[in-house]
């Protein structure tokens, strides 16, 4: 039975991508080209990247709106130790983490330690922070000559498969054990369904939210460098790009609730997807990018309300069924 | 059970009661001696009989004291009255007029007002805004007209002995004020009864003295009030009659005069213990938990006890005397201002829940829901929750002996549900203690404390509670109950400490001599045990 109802959770989401997937076949023969699909998982890499810190923090009930400014931030910082004449790889990408999960434990500092009211308010005046940081560091110009072992993350491919999407999905097989085969993947669940009740079962529910948010900081560095990788440079004009919409959209299409407690790494997966898909149909089909944004805007609310619906017709089976059970019972 | 008529003097006739409510219209002289009446007013709720043909009458200018123990029905009467709940049962007249109320605002038309204990006060609005919320005073232009408000809440404040600025925010001032306001809110319906519930609770002495100033001002003014509280000196001090109540039905109502100290506190136990308790005893061991001096501003006040191997020690006292937030303190869910704790003979500092866990105590809070479970997580999450490293082999949870431990809980405490993997939340409240008991009984705990663990769940599943608690004792573990059901302690406990007021009043051994519920109730209400 369970098996069955887990099944059934990624059956909207698989199906919305496969027909999304044969809309787009019918819609125009350059969909479905070997090419195009490595093209589509390219993309997909740095959504799926700001999803994960996304996801953790959704499942805590709270959300990190700087994840997409945090990625560019570290990607400007990067650019600037380049322009400043750093050519060695590895400390870029060092200190390329090292930022982003630094602003991670900063968000999490605030919201645990500081007792912010809720992560919304501090991660949204982060990612205008980290908009302006990023402006400053790089003096407000792109910066390209990143060396090689910088960019082979999001530029390099295996026989035409994209490396990004490799370690992207070791890292979701990873954190889809933690989250459902250790104490602490348990603990992000319980502290988003009963934050009182974790703490006094003897979690320190505060060390567990302030991990979620410096894993979010980590993996919005990571697709930092996949960006760099793609792009060949760095714009700190990104930060205000809406990433973090991507993001939410891709967890809460994967099965997310904004009230915590929900969510798995393969429904993100499959949300991630489908955002790609869909912003690589319409660039296939040409339509306007204005027209983009609306549909986007339109499959996020649609998400939520299928959520919402969802929700009530599970509570309404709930009530019938405990309604039987006690006439049985009675 | 029907109790002895309420009313013996007056003419109840049914036929000529309908003839008087028919012809009767607003403003005509009213015929009945009682301003407010509830009569013959039953209210259940899902498996709990809350109200049981209830009665209670006001007379005009008069001041009605409620009394009764935790649970007795208060809240739930005074949510019938204001119209909060509606009664399965029962009759409710207003100046001997006939009225039901199907909600709040009807009930406040009616003339019916409430001071609840948790005042509905908007802190950042000033005074006047607070006294005409939803009844603003609108100028030519539809406007709100602040000067004609202001003037008037001045006036009212004024008129309830309180001079100030109505233009400040509601909380610069203190509880006395705030509850003042409250209490012009119901000045300004014209209300004809005014509840207070435990209106003294959060006040101080000064303040205390200027509410019951206000009272008998509004007494003078033929306002009928119905004044709950836990202190039997204020009802001695300022009511005309005082109705007893106990487990939802009316017991008693007297003259003050008529009532005593004892005959009150009699009145209100009354019960008499059945076998509803299997206590097996243990055998007394070593002092497993020593308290003390605990301080907490405000809330614990020098509080020593101790506890030991293979006994149930109880916690009595009322709601608020301090006894949730002791347990909360040793267990380190709320930081501590001084004193000491011994486990074993040996001081542990504990500052956190996981440390206090580390040091081998369990704590079953009082609030299941909200402290206890994670609702949406299956049965078999919520049973591991406080020994998941317990439950790990290496870096990962041992799914396979958390599925053990959760079989052999749902057998041993006779959880009803379908599988292991049921969502806490759809069980019923008894199953889910079950679970929260399940989950400590999963930890290497040798303290267990119980915060009324019996609240709100049946019978049977009472009787498996207690059943647990005997095997604990009887495998030499140490069990510390609170419980504001007295029968409950003197059922279940070995010992009992009494509380009031953040302090502990009376130690009490199972063969002292005041161990019945009257003199511990009177340790609880602030009396000497001698």
């Amino acid at each position: 039975m369970k098996k069955n109802s887990a099944l059934s959770n990624y059956l909207g989401v698989i199906g919305a991508l496969l027909i999304l997937c044969v809309l787009l076949t019918i819609a125009t023969d350059k969909f479905l080209t070997l090419n195009n699909m490595m093209s589509i998982l390219k993309q997909t890499s740095f959504n799926a990247l700001l999803s994960i810190g996304m996801l953790f923090c959704l499942i805590t009930a709270g959300i990190d709106l700087s994840v997409g400014a945090n990625a560019t931030f570290c990607a400007c910082l990067m650019g600037m130790l380049v322009k400043n004449g750093m050519t060695n790889s590895f400390v870029l990408i060092l200190v390329g983490i090292v930022a982003g999960a630094l602003v991670g434990l900063i968000n999490g500092s605030l919201l645990t330690r500081l007792h912010l009211p809720h992560p919304f308010v501090s991660t949204l005046g982060m990612k205008n922070f980290l908009w302006g940081a990023a402006l400053l560091v790089t003096g407000s110009q792109m910066i390209g000559g990143f060396p090689g072992g910088v960019t082979w993350l999001g530029s390099y491919t295996i026989g035409g498969f994209p490396v990004s999407f490799i370690v992207v999905v070791i890292l979701y097989i990873i954190l889809h054990v933690v989250l459902t085969r250790t104490a602490f993947g348990r603990s992000v669940y319980c502290a988003g369904g009963n934050m009182e009740a974790t703490r006094l079962s003897g979690i320190n529910s505060a060390n567990v939210l302030t991990m979620c948010y410096v894993l979010s900081g980590f993996t919005a560095a990571l697709a930092g460098i996949v960006s760099i990788g793609r792009s060949g440079i760095c714009n700190g004009t990104n930060a205000i790009q809406p990433y973090d919409t991507d993001a939410i959209a891709a967890c809460v299409l994967g099965g997310a609730s904004f009230m915590g407690g929900k969510g798995t790494m393969l429904g993100s997966m499959m949300g991630a997807l489908i955002i790609a898909t869909l912003r690589n149909g319409f660039t296939l089909l040409s339509i306007d990018s204005a027209v983009q944004n609306m549909v986007l805007g339109a499959v996020i609310i649609l998400a939520v309300l299928l959520d919402v619906f969802r929700e009530q017709m599970e509570a309404k089976a709930r009530r019938l069924q405990a309604a039987a059970a006690a006439k049985k019972e009675g | 059970m029907r109790k002895a008529r309420f009313l013996p003097d007056l003419c109840r006739d049914e036929s000529s009661l309908l003839l008087f409510t028919h012809s009767m219209k607003k403003g005509e002289m009213s015929m009945s001696e009682y301003v407010v009446e509830l009569r013959d007013c039953t209210k259940t709720f899902p498996g709990v009989i809350a109200l049981d043909d209830m009665q209670l009458a006001v007379k005009p200018g008069e001041i009605l004291g409620l009394i009764g123990e935790n649970g007795a029905g208060k809240s739930t009467l005074i949510k019938v009255l204001t119209g909060v709940h509606q009664p399965d049962k029962g009759e409710i007249y207003v100046d001997g007029q006939r009225l039901a109320f199907k909600n709040p605002n009807e009930s406040a038309a009616a003339g019916i007002a409430c001071v609840y204990q948790e005042l509905n006060i908007e802190k950042l609005l000033s005074i006047t805004d607070n006294i005409f919320i939803n009844k603003w005073i609108k100028g030519p232009a539809g406007l709100l007209d602040y000067n004609t408000m202001h003037k008037k809440a001045k006036e009212v404040m004024a008129s309830l002995g309180q001079d100030v600025d109505v233009r400040k925010p509601a909380g610069s001032f203190g509880m006395g004020v705030q509850q003042m306001i409250e209490i012009a809110k119901a000045v300004l319906i014209d209300a004809k009864m005014i509840i207070m519930d435990e209106p003294t609770s959060s006040l101080g002495e000064k303040e205390v003295e200027q509410l019951m100033k206000t009272c008998r001002e509004l007494k003078s003014r033929g306002i009928g009030i119905v004044f709950v509280s836990h202190k039997l000196e204020e009802l001695f001090e300022l009511c005309d009659r005082v109705e007893v109540i106990r487990d939802g039905q009316y017991i008693e109502t007297r003259d003050i005069k008529d009532w005593t100290n004892d005959s009150l506190i009699a009145a209100m136990v009354g019960r008499t213990l059945d076998n509803l308790y299997p206590k097996e005893f243990g055998i007394k061991g070593d002092v497993a938990l020593k308290v003390e001096h605990l301080e907490e501003g405000g809330v614990l006040d020098d509080v020593s006890f101790e506890a030991y191997d293979g006994q149930v020690l109880g916690f009595a006292g009322l709601v608020g005397a301090g006894r949730t937030e002791t347990m909360r303190a040793i267990f380190g869910a709320d930081p501590l201002d001084g004193g000491k704790i011994y486990i074993h003979g040996k001081e542990v500092k504990i500052t956190s829940p996981s440390a206090a866990i580390k040091a081998g105590i369990a704590f079953l809070t009082e609030d299941r829901k909200g402290q206890g479970l994670v609702l949406p997580e299956s049965i078999k999450t919520n049973v591991s929750l406080a020994h998941m490293k317990g439950f790990s082999s290496g870096m990962f949870l041992d799914f396979a002996r958390i599925e053990a431990a959760a079989k052999d809980n749902i057998e041993s405490l006779r959880i009803k549900t379908p599988s292991a993997e049921e969502r806490a939340g759809q069980l019923s409240g008894g199953n889910q203690q079950k679970v929260v008991i399940g989950k400590w009984i999963n930890t290497d705990a040798d303290i267990f404390i119980f915060d009324e663990p019996t609240r709100g769940i049946d019978v049977g599943a009472k009787i498996e509670v207690y059943n647990v608690m005997n095997r604990l004792v009887k495998e030499g573990k140490c069990v510390i109950m609170v419980s504001s059901e007295l029968p409950e302690i003197l059922g279940m406990a070995d010992r009992c400490c009494v509380m009031r007021g953040g302090r502990i009043t009376a130690t009490v051994d199972r063969d002292s001599k005041f161990w019945n519920q009257e003199d511990l109730m009177k340790a609880a209400w602030g009396g000497t045990l001698e």
